[in-house]
């Protein structure tokens, strides 16, 4: 039960229930959909991005397990109004936590991104915690098409 | 049913259950601190160690190339291998054991029927029949036919309980439908298809009849004269044999008259660069070597079942699975997915506010192992809205206890997610 407590933490629960940022924006100009075939998640990121470079906005919609949703749904509230530049540099440390060396995104006011530390323990949903991340990145790219984590 | 109950059937080897498992070497282990509960058959079965011990001695003692060898090891190699198209013409009740083509499993088994008469018989505009309840590997095959040909997928609906609707098969049915291959046994929701219904229509119409049996032919009964169908595929591995062995069985004057699928050594007569005249059926459809170590493996399999019965092995099966949707059915906020008249192996079943994808994970870390996922049955999710589902399926070596274990995992996933 402790690995799971380390995993279901109740900040991912309560996400997952209630997930924030969720459904389109109106001045969205990037968006992307991600797909997980292994479980069926599926995800839609909307942003704006100003001429600075800037996500000014970021939300998400969506159907998926409760570390897909509420890693969703953190990424909407930690990326808010960061550069994109700074975004990709986290995609790297987050990654890290989940599928590396474990060790932690460092700048600030990325806290909430630790409670994804437990998924490093469980392989099989590292997928269901990158899936909003790697859509973010192929919305960033202007992208056509859907990621697949397969 | 208690761990001690036998299976038992008159006129065939009583085997007790208790020593059933203990022929299973894989059930034996501990996952994440607790003894495995595995409730994941449908997707492959343990295996005995009859199989395993086949399959060593393949390589140990016997391990030569197949046909064509004149010395002794290649003859006890094709023996070995060659013995198993009976013991598959057995199970199946086949008049020729010529008429048995081993693949890689079902998949390649459906795939090649497609490719082969599949290219013949259907033009454009004809139509292939199958249902929504269908596995991927009996949707895609048919779907990149009709794609190449110009041919129309038609689908038979299902009902809320995943039962076939047949009301308008004469109408899905029509001079236009070329093949219908339905499967015998749904593996997303355990639904036992009326097959011999469908067929029959089917045959009115001069359509072909293909059985999908990989969910079937560990469970229930199967005689293809009975049934009536024209090709048959199934996996080796649901049904305690290895991976990487599988069957088409078909009637002998269509696999005559199909053209040869892959080309190359073993599906030959003679070949020269003027041209190339090909083996009889069954060896026309087999060019490689195969993998014979899995065939000989699929022959222990079958011995396997035939030592317990099938009849035994279903009465086992259906009692713990009766058990379970009884059980599921009254856990509080768990929806069994589908119910059908006549279900086996398989139940299906989702957990209110838990996505299936979390129950999986939390059951694991309990020792039981099910599935979580769409079962490669997506147009069967899209119909009842779900992403996935967790499902739980029995085999012969599965007892009362894995049912208690598995109910148990659902009440901790249940205090997880509180």
């Amino acid at each position: 039960m402790s690995d799971l407590r380390e995993l279901y933490q109740e900040m991912i629960l309560e996400h997952s229930r209630s997930p924030r940022n969720f459904g389109p924006i109106e001045n969205q100009n990037l968006s992307a959909r991600g797909y997980n075939p292994l479980c069926g998640d599926e995800v839609e990121i909307f942003l704006h991005r100003d001429s600075a470079g800037i996500l000014q906005e970021i939300a998400f919609e969506g159907c998926g397990c409760a570390i897909s949703t509420a890693s969703a749904s953190i990424l909407t509230e930690v990326l808010k109004g960061r550069s994109e530049a700074e975004v990709r540099e986290i995609f790297s440390e987050f990654r890290g936590m989940v599928a590396g060396d474990g060790s932690p995104p460092s700048r600030d006011g990325l806290m909430k991104l630790k409670v994804f530390g437990g998924v490093k323990e469980f392989p099989s949903r590292v997928k269901c915690a990158t899936l909003v991340w790697h859509t973010l990145i192929q919305a960033l790219d202007e992208q056509d098409g859907e990621v697949c984590t397969e | 049913m208690n761990r001690q109950s036998p299976i038992d059937e008159p006129g065939q080897a009583s085997v007790e259950l208790s020593t059933v498992r203990s022929l299973f070497p894989c059930l034996d282990q501990v996952v994440h601190g607790h003894p495995l509960v595995y409730l994941d058959s449908a997707a492959t079965t343990q295996k005995p160690t009859s199989v395993l011990a086949a399959l060593n001695s393949y390589y140990r003692e016997d391990c030569s190339n197949i046909h064509r060898g004149v010395h002794l090891l290649s003859e006890k190699a094709t023996a070995r291998y060659e013995g198993v198209r009976e013991k598959v013409a057995g199970l199946i009740n086949a008049t020729d054991s010529r008429e048995v083509v081993f693949t890689r499993g079902t998949t390649e088994s459906i795939n090649l029927v497609a490719r082969t008469i599949g290219r013949d018989r259907v033009g454009a505009g004809d139509e292939i029949l199958i249902s929504t309840l269908e596995h991927h590997a009996n949707i895609v095959p048919w779907q990149m036919l009709c794609q190449e040909m110009g041919a129309v997928l038609r689908v038979i609906p299902c009902s809320d309980d995943g039962e076939l609707v047949l009301d308008d098969l004469d109408t899905l049915l029509n001079e236009k439908t070329r093949i219908v291959s339905i499967g015998h046994v749904s593996n997303a929701i355990g639904t036992v298809n009326n097959v011999k219904l469908i067929f029959q229509a089917a045959r009115r119409v001069g359509a072909l009849n293909v059985l999908d049996a990989a969910q079937s032919v560990s469970h229930l009964p199967i005689d293809v004269q009975d049934l009536d169908c024209d090709f048959l595929a199934f996996s080796g591995h649901k049904m305690y044999g290895p991976t990487g062995s599988g069957v088409l069985w078909g009637r002998m004057e269509l696999l005559d008259s199909m053209p040869p699928w892959q080309g190359g050594g073993d599906m030959i007569r003679s070949v020269s660069f003027d041209g190339t005249t090909y083996a009889d059926v069954p060896w026309k459809f087999e060019a490689g070597t195969p993998d014979i170590g899995a065939v000989i493996g699929l022959g222990a399999a079958i011995d396997f079942i035939r030592s317990i019965g099938l009849e035994a092995i279903q009465a086992h099966e259906q009692v713990l699975l009766d058990d379970a949707v009884l059980k599921l059915g009254a856990v509080e906020g768990l929806r069994i997915i589908g119910n059908p008249v006549e279900r086996v192996s398989s139940v299906s079943f989702i957990l209110e506010g838990i996505h299936p994808h979390d129950v999986g994970t939390i059951m694991d870390q309990s020792g039981v192992a099910i599935r979580a996922g769409h079962h490669c049955a997506m147009p069967l999710m899209k119909y009842f809205g779900l992403p996935a589902t967790i499902r739980a399926s029995f085999a012969v070596y599965s007892e009362t206890a894995d049912v208690i274990s598995l109910l148990e995992a659902i009440e901790t996933a249940k205090a997880v997610f509180r």
